[in-house]
């Protein structure tokens, strides 16, 4: 067994150790704590909610370092969408059977719904607000528009996420049927099939 | 969800330390968050043990290793394991979706919970969760259950893909307590649910997997795994096969076969395992072979197609294995 704690699950090229550096995209509204918010979180952290202590995350969220207090119940989804105000990451079913709350941990895509945030310290997050370059769109996400993948848009997010790093970590799809079996994680109530796996099929064109 | 305390530990010996039956590992978190969100899991304490230095997948003489903390997705990637235990990678890769795989460790998965929908709703009766309170499934919706193995207490099927491979190749798991270490065979690691059905394995609360090891089986190469269920993707087995042939000239020398979605545990298949030993590789040798393999099935309601289901899995099992040569 590798002991070196470090070598991890970044295994797409995005290791745990750099995160922090290279540009930072946007910044997204986070509540970043400064020197003495920081030693005012840790006391916190020694204060109950519930009659437990909270935990004090660091990550980096979209590019940018954050350090939040949580409760140790809380799960990233909650985090992202009530703490940090990044409402782009949906809650459909909270029990890992959607895929909707798809986003990026150190470059993998993972649930944020049964992903306890407590766990992240350390690690680099990344959501749909993360995944333009200042307004220019994500290629993935000019392809969801340019093929209308979508009817209400609520899977959205979670399926250009997914789609993102199915091309990008594990490497594009060879057929429309190598598509639909890997982006099965994401359903869709609106039945977008069709037009999802057309702008997936596209848009890993671009990305390559 | 319960209020718990939370705390990352760095070593084996830090995660073990006043560990007890309030204590729950967390690892990928997709059984664990779960459950405990639906309050059927309750643990005191939560230790996230991701940080323990349980990685790697290695071959060497005595087998194929793997870290407890290994993901799905890494170890179906891993060219070792698709060359030498495709079975393995294929339960793999059927196994739930990529998020899932991503996140989600091999000792996890072979601690995950019954998909029993009694089990994971507490407003109704489930000796698993609440021992004494009556099962649920036995008159109830009883399509996923198990036909094998089962008792007047529970009826749930293990829900892992990747345990039935491993049960075929007689899979090791190491196990680490403050008191030391140990290795059970993964096939007795799993109990029968009898009349403790909240009791499933032989782990120790105060006991961490810490990875198995696959012993080294040339035919293994030789593998498949065949899962079948309501839908194409992203939905446990209603009924599966692992399969390993040897064979030389035309006769099996050597066979190892499994099966899932059937048995309260993973289901090693011993007897259709002799009845293709010395046999020649043919579709009536097939045929015969798998005409006992559910006996003692003990089917419900819902689920009396199973052990018919169960046969032809095998059979189309071997077929596409012994065709694939
Ligand atoms: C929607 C959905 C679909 C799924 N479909 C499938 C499927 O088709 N096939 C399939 O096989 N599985 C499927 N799964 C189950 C999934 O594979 C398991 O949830 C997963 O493997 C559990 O691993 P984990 O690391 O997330 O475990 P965790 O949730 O972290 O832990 C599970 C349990 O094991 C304990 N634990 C974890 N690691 C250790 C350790 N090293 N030592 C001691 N105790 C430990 C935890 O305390 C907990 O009790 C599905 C799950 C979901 C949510
Ligand atoms: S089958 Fe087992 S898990 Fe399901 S309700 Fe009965 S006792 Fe509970
Ligand atoms: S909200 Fe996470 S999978 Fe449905
Ligand atoms: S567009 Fe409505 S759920 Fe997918």
């Amino acid at each position: 067994m590798n002991p070196d704690n470090d070598a991890g699950h970044g295994r797409s090229g995005v290791s745990r150790r750099n995160f922090l550096g290279g540009g930072l995209v946007a910044a997204a509204v986070t509540p970043l704590l400064n020197a003495t918010a920081e030693a005012e979180a840790a006391e916190a952290a020694s204060a109950t909610a519930d009659g437990v202590a909270q935990v004090l995350v660091r990550a980096a969220v979209n590019g940018a370092p954050v350090t939040v207090l949580v409760d140790p119940r809380a799960t990233l989804l909650d985090t992202l969408r009530e703490k940090l105000d990044l409402k782009g990451t949906k809650k459909g079913c909270d029990r890992g059977q959607c895929g909707a709350c798809t986003v990026h941990v150190d470059g993998r895509r993972v649930l944020s719904c049964l992903t306890l945030a407590a766990s992240t310290t350390g690690h680099e997050v990344t959501t749909i607000e993360g995944l333009a370059d200042g307004d220019r769109l994500h290629p993935m996400q000019q392809a969801f528009v340019e093929h209308d993948g979508l009817q209400c848009g609520f899977c959205t997010p979670g399926q250009i996420m997914s789609a993102v790093a199915m091309v990008d970590d594990e490497g594009p799809a060879r057929s429309d049927d190598e598509i639909r079996e890997r982006m099965s994680g994401n359903i869709c109530r609106c039945s977008a099939y069709p037009r999802i796996v057309d702008a997936i099929r596209d848009a890993q064109k671009v990305m390559r | 969800m319960r209020p718990y305390t939370f705390a990352q530990a760095r070593s084996v010996r830090e995660a073990l330390r006043g560990a007890g039956s309030d204590t729950a590992f967390l690892a990928g978190g997709t059984t664990l968050v779960d459950l405990m969100k639906l309050e059927v899991m309750t643990p005191e304490r939560v230790v996230d043990i991701n940080r323990l230095p349980l990685d790697g997948i290695t071959l060497d003489r005595k087998g194929l290793h793997i870290g407890a903390l290994e993901r799905m997705s890494d170890v179906a990637a891993d060219p070792a394991v698709r060359e030498n235990y495709p079975m393995v990678a294929q339960a793999l890769e059927l196994s739930a979706s990529a998020q899932l795989r991503n996140m989600a460790s091999i000792g996890g998965n072979l601690l995950q919970r019954t998909r029993c929908g009694y089990f994971r709703d507490v407003s109704t009766p489930c000796n698993k969760r609440e021992p004494g309170s009556g099962c649920s499934a036995l008159e109830g919706v009883n399509r996923g259950h198990a036909v094998l193995g089962t008792s007047d207490d529970c009826i749930a099927s293990h829900p892992s893909d990747l345990a039935v491979p491993l049960v075929a190749l007689s899979t090791v798991v190491h196990l680490a307590s403050a008191r030391g270490t140990r290795s059970v065979p993964l096939d007795t690691f799993y109990t029968l649910p009898g009349s403790t059905p909240d009791v499933e394995n032989v782990l120790r609360p105060n006991e961490l997997i810490t990875g198995i090891t696959v012993p080294r089986s040339p035919w293994a190469a030789h593998s498949l795994y065949v899962k079948v269920r309501d839908r194409q993707s992203y939905e446990f087995a209603l009924t599966s096969a692992a399969v390993a042939l040897e064979v030389r000239g035309r006769t099996i020398t050597n066979a190892r076969v499994a099966a899932g979605g059937v048995g309260t545990r993973p289901w090693r298949l011993t007897a259709v395992e002799r009845a293709l030993t010395g046999r020649p590789a043919t579709s009536a040798t097939f045929e015969a072979a798998v005409v006992r393999a559910a006996d003692g099935a003990q089917p419900r309601e819902h689920n009396a197609f199973k052990p018919a289901l169960l046969r032809r899995t095998l059979v189309r099992a071997l077929t596409e294995l012994q065709e694939s040569r």
